[in-house]
């Protein structure tokens, strides 16, 4: 059984169709991208998969589970994680409390024994904290624990957030244009880094790149999305000599 | 030898936290407790001044609950004085016409509890909008609520209508304020601190991530409102057998208007900052009296100068020491410490 199976996905916004008629099947362990121009509805798929848009049409399976018409944080709990295009921190707490907030649904205690700090309160607490800072320091990021997390420097908070999405204890991490911002030793260090998380967390990866450079050389698989539709699916090499991605980028004209 | 001055600085720090957790709070509670309970019997404090301690207890209550709303979670609510209002009538009603004279002194915890519970189960009620509407929208919709409570006790005789409820007894003293103010304030900084709280506050962060880091917004919303009118309705309950009267006027949007000068005064989303802004704006408003009219132009003056030079107000985002639970204290002191001996050590 595939991880991930999308079958005819279709979203549209007021008539605008954003994303059309998209098929995609993904196995554990594979490291995926999703390449194509702006506005070509690469941001939209990974709404729909995590519940921030409900799906016009068509259906998500992933591990069995029908995702379409479950709310963001059930469809956390199934196991999707996900970050952004630009970053979403808790920008005014502190960096323990972002990665903390991101362990509720593994704290299990309930309202009443949070009111009165009593029960399973202090060793669900005491767990989750732990927890928290084991992740900051493979991360490390243990020494800015204290640290408003709207303080940090640019690269720090955009390891927090992958920090952060893995602190849910995924099986699929999407992660939303990475490399945005960054120059091209960055981008090397960043191609290390997602390398190392797939291999310490075990970790699917779904990516949405448009720094040619990244998904060249981590991808597996690649798909090219353009106006909301497929227009071009395979390895690496295949995508970089075809003709229709090629238009999708340059234009008709400069490809002739 | 550095190392020991070291182990023993960290030490003395740790100490000076355990020693203000374990020593500060019950002698403070107890102190408090045994003073409330002497000045209200013996003639100690004259009645006026108790009559303001009670106001600033009633006050801190009014002001941390909302806080969890306007503070915490970064909603705008403007209908507390609606729940407040529930829980006034409640009670009153309890006290008057249900309870037996005689027994009131000892039900009166009862009556007030009552108050409390039905202004949470309303609490209920406001939380759903709550699911669909934010900031500006949900302030209108907490705006409409009020005025729904306002004009539906208005058209009901049995709580007197316009014309108000009295007949309550001034069962509120001074050692039950402390009572209610420091199990409020208890209540509320453990929510703060516990994984619903800290829902609370990546909701005011940013909703969808939050929603998308796999907190229930929904239960935590809902927690967040009963708790939050619960404590309104408590307050409330006390009020009206401070005052001994209650009408629905009392219970507009002014009264609303005030609970959130004290929150904003205070600081938002600190309990330290809640029990300072509703001590200043009480005693303020005592001192000042002499002014008369001028005071209604001194005070909204202050707030201008407030907003301008501390927008967050006097403790905003901050939490003093005393109200942060010892653990999280505790380890955050370590990784201080720990932090600044890598430093030292690369330096």
């Amino acid at each position: 059984m595939p991880l991930l199976e999308i079958k005819k996905l279709t979203h549209r916004f007021e008539g605008l169709c954003a994303v059309s008629d998209f098929n995609f099947t993904l196995a554990s362990n594979e490291l995926v991208g999703i390449i194509g121009p702006n506005g070509a509805g690469k941001t939209t798929v990974f709404n729909l998969i995590t519940g921030v848009y409900r799906a016009t049409e068509g259906s998500i399976y992933f591990t069995g589970n029908e995702l379409v018409g479950r709310t963001p944080h059930q469809i956390t709990k199934l196991g999707i994680a996900r970050t952004f295009q630009n970053i979403r921190l808790f920008k005014e707490l502190t960096v323990l409390d972002n990665v903390r907030i991101a362990r509720y649904g593994q704290a299990i205690y309930s309202p009443m024994e949070a009111l009165l700090h009593m029960g399973r309160y202090n060793a669900e607490e005491k767990r989750i904290t732990d927890h928290a800072m084991e992740l900051l320091s493979i991360f490390k990021l243990d020494d800015e624990a204290n640290e408003r997390s709207k303080n940090l420097p640019y690269g720090l908070q955009r390891r927090l957030e992958i920090a952060r999405a893995l602190a849910t204890d995924p099986q699929l991490l999407l992660l939303d244009e990475p490399a945005a911002g960054m120059n091209p030793n960055e981008i090397k260090q960043l191609m290390e880094f997602i390398g190392w998380i797939r291999k310490t967390f075990r970790v699917t990866i779904i990516l949405i790149e448009h720094q040619m450079r990244l998904v060249m050389g981590i991808c597996e698989r690649l798909v090219v999305l353009d106006f909301g539709a497929t227009i071009a699916e395979g390895l690496p090499a295949q995508i970089q000599n075809n003709v229709k991605v090629m238009e999708a980028y340059l234009g008709k004209e400069m490809v002739k | 030898m550095s190392k020991l001055k070291a182990a023993y600085q960290t030490l003395l720090n740790k100490w000076h936290i355990v020693i203000a957790h374990r020593f500060f709070w019950p002698i403070f509670l107890i102190a408090g407790l045994l003073f409330s309970i002497a000045a209200s019997t013996f003639d100690i404090l004259d009645l006026y001044l108790q009559l303001i301690l009670i106001y600033v207890g009633i006050n801190i209550i009014l002001t941390v609950s909302l806080n969890l709303i306007n503070g915490y979670m970064g909603e705008f609510s403007i209908g507390h004085a609606g729940f407040m209002a529930i829980g006034a009538y409640i009670a009153s009603l309890l006290t008057v016409n249900i309870f037996p004279q005689t027994a009131n002194i000892f039900l009166f915890p009862t009556a007030i509890l009552a108050g409390g519970i039905a202004a949470a189960l309303i609490g209920l009620l406001v939380a759903i909008p709550s699911f669909k509407t934010r900031g500006d929208y949900l302030a209108i919709v907490t705006l409409a609520f009020c005025m729904i409570v306002k004009s539906v006790l208005e058209n009901i005789d049995v709580v007197g209508g316009p014309r108000g409820l009295l007949g309550m007894e001034k069962l509120t003293t001074l050692p039950w304020v402390f009572f209610w103010t420091v199990l409020s304030l208890w209540v509320i900084r453990n929510l703060v601190y516990s994984k619903f709280g800290r829902g609370v506050l990546s909701i005011r962060e940013d909703e969808i991530a939050s929603d998308l880091m796999g907190v229930n917004t929904r239960q935590v919303k809902v927690i967040a409102f009963v708790v939050s009118s619960f404590f309104a309705g408590i307050a409330g309950g006390l009020f009206a057998h401070t005052l001994q009267y209650i009408n629905p006027r009392m219970f507009d949007i002014i009264k609303s208007t005030d609970i959130l000068i004290m929150v904003y005064l205070g600081g938002i989303a600190s309990i330290a900052g809640s029990i300072l802004g509703a001590f200043i704006y009480t005693i303020l408003l005592e001192i000042l009296r002499p002014l008369g009219v001028w005071r209604m132009v001194f005070m909204p003056l202050m707030l201008v100068l407030l907003m301008i030079y501390r927008p967050r107000g006097i403790m905003g985002l901050r939490e003093s020491s005393l109200f942060v639970p010892v653990r999280d204290l505790l380890a955050a002191k370590f990784r201080r410490q720990k932090k600044k001996e890598a430093g030292d050590a690369s330096a």
